[in-house]
């Protein structure tokens, strides 16, 4: 593995087994009456946060606790970013104050990058949300959740997601979770196809590792996992589709277009959902419906994460893992 | 001397499979006869090769008392005190058996017992997890150089090293065959137990 995670991208098929499997026993101290381990005492980690967020800013600061490790919360609303402060300046305070790692959450696509190459800390750099760019956290959490429950908790150790078929539909165009995702789920051997109207597929999607369909319907019916997309407004300055209803009637899914899934196949959505636009409630409550387990595999996944990069002398390394199938 | 598998021409087998077996018989009834027919016994093997021991001391121990035994593992990886010194190691499975630990009799169950630091782990680990009546520990070798003042309550073999020598254990279920192999260490230095 590398010192930063930016990209799901940057991860190899083994690095991303290693976390994959690395989750599936930290999901376990969640059962313990003492839900915490001594792994990251006297680390100091930052979730530096310049975009609003909940699911992932408390799901990190979850895991980060869960490993006692030190959290510092910083919000861009009420810091020195609202007085003009530069992000260079923010990082060399954070760097003077003897920060391990830094977790962070950008408007600006490539702010993790600039962060992480830039020379202005030392610390590890953790990608929450980029934006439009890469969420690698919550791809890596959404393979957990699907290798949980498509292959088997305790049958996916070790395993990869080898010709499991998974669609995304929605606002691709805006969606970093869809483009970690294709990334992620491309380097454990799913294959993915996209599903959203022409005008939110963004130019060059036919060079990414996936296939693009417009019709709904003829993909549910071959797919393990279906994963819904947001429909971001407020990353919208256009008119993308002519109204909510016809958007909803062509890409939202509701029970009828479920049953045409097979049974096994599960639906997933990245939050925060809109009911009644892209899902409908009867979905979104149903038991194939993984939302709420995605928010619990998120923390177990981000305490592989910060584990595996912050646990020892330096982050764990895959290649030198001969096979040890533990 | 056997050296077919073994690159280290020097490792010598100090114990084979019918005295590992002999071996653990023995632990089983000493287990017995401590804690008075083992009825609040749970075994806690530590990865990988303590478990596999752990599963062979609970069979022959509901031979004895003909009564299901408890067993488990414990995996103590994000305990070890020398976590910052390498990379971060895969994890391995920790899993306590139905009914907890609590008020229980806890043996753990590794293959060495070296430095001591595993088990200090180890400690620390069942600490998160609940609060044994008394907690005993059983390996099937004990190679000396303590680092820390834990001692074992069954020991399989005595066996008196130099910090030049590995001691090497192989049991059926990970390596094939059952052996205790005796050798001289490599070169390559940061060789941990």
């Amino acid at each position: 593995m590398q010192r930063h995670l930016i990209s799901a991208a940057d991860l190899t098929r083994d690095d991303a087994v290693l976390i994959l499997d690395t989750a599936e026993e930290m999901a376990r101290v969640a059962d313990r009456p003492i839900k915490k381990l001594p792994t990251l005492r006297g680390r100091t980690v930052v979730n530096l946060f310049f975009e609003d967020s909940t699911r992932t800013r408390i799901s990190f600061e979850a895991a980060e606790k869960r490993l006692s490790a030190d959290v510092i919360n910083f919000t861009a609303k009420g810091s020195s970013v609202s007085k003009g402060e530069s992000l260079k300046d923010t990082a060399q305070t954070l760097e003077a104050m003897g920060v391990d790692a830094v977790v962070i959450r950008h408007g600006a696509s490539g702010a993790p990058y600039r962060l992480a190459t830039s020379g202005w800390i030392d610390a590890h750099v953790i990608n929450a949300g980029d934006g439009t760019h890469q969420h690698p956290t919550q791809a890596l959490l959404d393979a957990f959740t699907m290798r949980r429950r498509l292959v088997g908790p305790d049958a996916g150790l070790g395993k990869d997601l080898d010709g499991r078929r998974v669609t995304l539909v929605g606002d691709i165009l805006h969606s970093r979770v869809a483009r970690s995702n294709v990334d992620l789920l491309h380097t454990l051997g799913a294959e993915v196809t996209l599903v959203a109207p022409p005008t939110l597929l963004p130019v060059g999607v036919e060079t990414w590792p996936c296939e693009v369909s417009y019709d709904l319907d003829s993909t549910l019916t071959k797919s393990d996992a279906v994963m819904l997309l947001r429909v971001q407004r407020e990353r919208m300055n256009a008119a993308f589709f002519p109204t909510e209803r016809e958007y909803s009637r062509r890409y939202g899914l509701d029970g009828d277009r479920m049953a045409k899934m097979p049974d096994h196949a599960i639906v997933m959505h990245p939050g925060p959902m809109v009911r009644g636009m892209e899902i409908t409630a009867e979905v979104a409550d149903s038991g194939r419906c993984t939302v709420v387990e995605q928010v619990t595999n998120g923390v177990s996944v981000r305490m592989a994460v910060l584990y595996l990069l912050l646990g020892g002398a330096e982050p764990a390394v895959t290649h030198a893992r001969p096979t040890e199938e533990k | 001397m056997d050296k077919q598998q073994d690159q280290r021409s020097e490792a010598r087998p100090v114990l084979e499979g019918p005295d590992i077996a002999r071996v653990l018989t023995r632990i089983a009834h000493e287990i017995v006869e401590r804690a008075k027919g083992a009825d609040d016994v749970v075994l806690l093997g530590i990865p990988t090769r303590g478990v596999f021991l752990a599963r062979r001391l609970a069979d022959k121990l509901e031979q004895i008392t003909e009564r299901k035994m408890p067993v488990g593992s414990l995996d103590i990886t994000m305990y070890r005190d020398d976590l910052r010194m390498h990379p971060p190691r895969a994890l391995a499975r920790t899993e306590i058996p139905g009914d907890g630990i609590d008020g229980r009799l806890v043996v753990l169950v590794d293959d060495v017992l070296f430095s001591g630091r595993t088990i200090r782990a180890a400690l620390d680990a069942l600490n998160d997890i609940g609060r044994p009546r008394a907690v005993q520990l059983a390996v099937l070798v004990d190679r000396g150089h303590r680092e820390l003042p834990i001692r074992a309550d069954y020991v399989g073999k005595n066996l008196p090293t130099s910090l030049r020598e590995t001691v090497k254990v192989q049991l059926a279920e990970e390596d094939g065959r059952d052996t205790v192999l005796l050798g001289a260490k490599p070169d390559t230095p940061g060789a941990h137990p």
